[in-house]
């Protein structure tokens, strides 16, 4: 297997269902003069599982052979959810996390105020139904917003949109 | 490997732990780190110290909520929101001893530096509850108020010289917009609720009211690197009205910024809840140098 092919298959230490290239973590795998350089750009800045995912890559790379790793930590451009693949988005829905819509470059201009939360629909990843409310815009990891369905009655959890 | 469990990584087989300790050295693996040509070392160390001090005091502020907040969901909330200013001001204090050249890492900047070395506005240290100083509604105001200010900043700073704090400000302006909402939010449910809720929404606007005009006082180091913070108050003044008119609240009248000699936060010049909070926030550190967990 290739570098990539390697790197492309370690999971994110807090949502397993997905690959960092699911996830839109790993940015590049390139090998330069023998070394395998692998660039990350995390979710969010104070993201704990940064370092892990650091680990696991290089141990993964490790067990198959390639000895000399580097990762590297890229800032910018800025993660957003938009970086999250088609089939991470299936991979979400099928763990019962509804995924993020898509939102598009950050607009210019000042940064808009919502004194009410915006509205978006959300359909509930375990009955398909778009009647669901935000109960917390702030749920067990940074990424993620807590809501409930109207019809099945479930709370679930959302990859919220950034 | 991968591991089918988080936890499971937890159990580790080399030196890099998630949690505290080793491994926190390095916010920056990899990213570039020459100082710009068009920026003064020292000026951009003062600089980079005063945005990860105000971000890390206010995060050690909002961690002070965990467990007693009025209810679950914002404990959850506070301790997230703390969680993204404290990655904010791990890499700019990463930055910081980067510049310095003095071989300071993150930990040394954060634990070993004393009141007079810090650089962040009063307005992140200063206690507005839980334990004293105001309670859940003065910390919404506060909060409404710094990540206003902080909105304002970051977004003139996307474009600044130094490539790490261009891009720590624009990945933070994605989260402060969401601390923003959250604040303001609350600053409206409790400023048109109750005539209880709205007297104590009025009480912590009151509370944090002096400490605004510190945020517009541009320190010679900001106006040095062609930051002008009084160049921010419009913006912040027009979003503050429009929260306030919504929560049915006044804006009180200006209150000049309490200085000593003409010095203030970003002068070392800190009030008196500073040495509290640093005795706590340092305090294991500096018993146990070096530990590890």
């Amino acid at each position: 297997m290739t570098p990539l092919d390697v790197a492309s298959r370690v999971r994110d230490p807090e949502l397993p269902v997905l690959t960092l290239a699911d996830l839109g973590v790993l940015r590049d795998v390139v090998v330069r003069d023998g070394r395998v350089v692998v660039t990350i750009t995390p979710t969010y800045s104070g993201c704990p599982a940064v370092q892990e995912m650091g680990a696991d890559l290089r141990r993964t790379l490790r067990a198959a052979g390639y000895e000399d790793v580097e990762v590297r930590l890229s800032l910018s451009p800025a993660w957003t959810t938009d970086w999250i693949s088609d089939d991470g988005r299936r991979k979400l829905a099928e763990a019962g996390i509804a995924p993020p819509s898509r939102i598009g470059p950050l607009a210019a201009g000042p940064v808009p105020l919502n004194l009410v939360p915006p509205s978006r629909r959300v359909a509930c990843p375990r009955c398909g139904s778009l009647r669901t409310t935000e109960l917390s815009r702030f749920g067990s990891t940074a990424c993620k917003a807590l809501r409930r369905c109207a019809d099945c009655a479930e709370p679930f959890e959302h990859i919220k949109e950034i | 490997m991968s591991f089918d469990n988080a936890y499971e990584s937890l159990i580790d087989h080399e030196d890099t732990h998630w949690a505290f300790g080793t491994g926190f050295s390095e916010a920056l693996p990899g990213v570039d780190r020459e100082v710009p040509s068009t920026v003064d070392a020292p000026d951009l160390f003062a600089y980079c110290l005063m945005l990860g001090d105000d971000a890390l005091v206010l995060s050690q502020r909002l961690a002070e909520w965990c467990s007693r907040a009025p209810e679950l969901e914002e404990d959850v909330a506070l301790a997230n929101i703390a969680l993204d200013l404290l990655g904010q001001a791990r890499l700019l204090l990463t930055r910081a001893g980067e510049v310095e050249g003095a071989g300071r890492d993150e930990d040394a900047l954060a634990y070993l530096r004393d009141e007079r070395e810090f650089r962040n506005v009063h307005l992140a240290e200063i206690e507005c509850g839980p334990l004293a100083g105001g309670d859940f509604a003065t910390t919404m105001a506060r909060l409404l108020v710094f990540s206003s200010w902080k909105i304002a900043q970051y977004s003139r700073l996307r474009t600044f010289d130094d490539p790490v704090v261009a891009a720590v400000a624009a990945k933070g302006l994605k989260e402060l917009a969401y601390h923003r909402d959250h604040a303001a939010q609350w600053v409206v449910r409790l400023g048109d609720g109750t005539p209880e809720s709205h007297e104590r929404m009025r009480a912590g606007v009151r509370r944090v009211w002096p400490y605004l005009d510190e945020l517009f006082t541009a320190h010679a180091v900001e106006l040095r690197l062609g930051v002008d913070s009084a160049a921010f108050r419009a913006e912040v003044d027009g979003v503050l009205d429009a929260v306030f008119a919504a929560a049915r609240l006044e804006r009180p009248e200006p209150v000049p910024a309490a200085r000593v000699n003409g010095r203030a936060g970003r002068d070392g010049v800190h009030t008196e809840a500073m040495g509290y909070l640093l005795a706590e926030m340092q305090h294991v550190h500096r018993s146990l140098p070096g530990a590890t967990w």
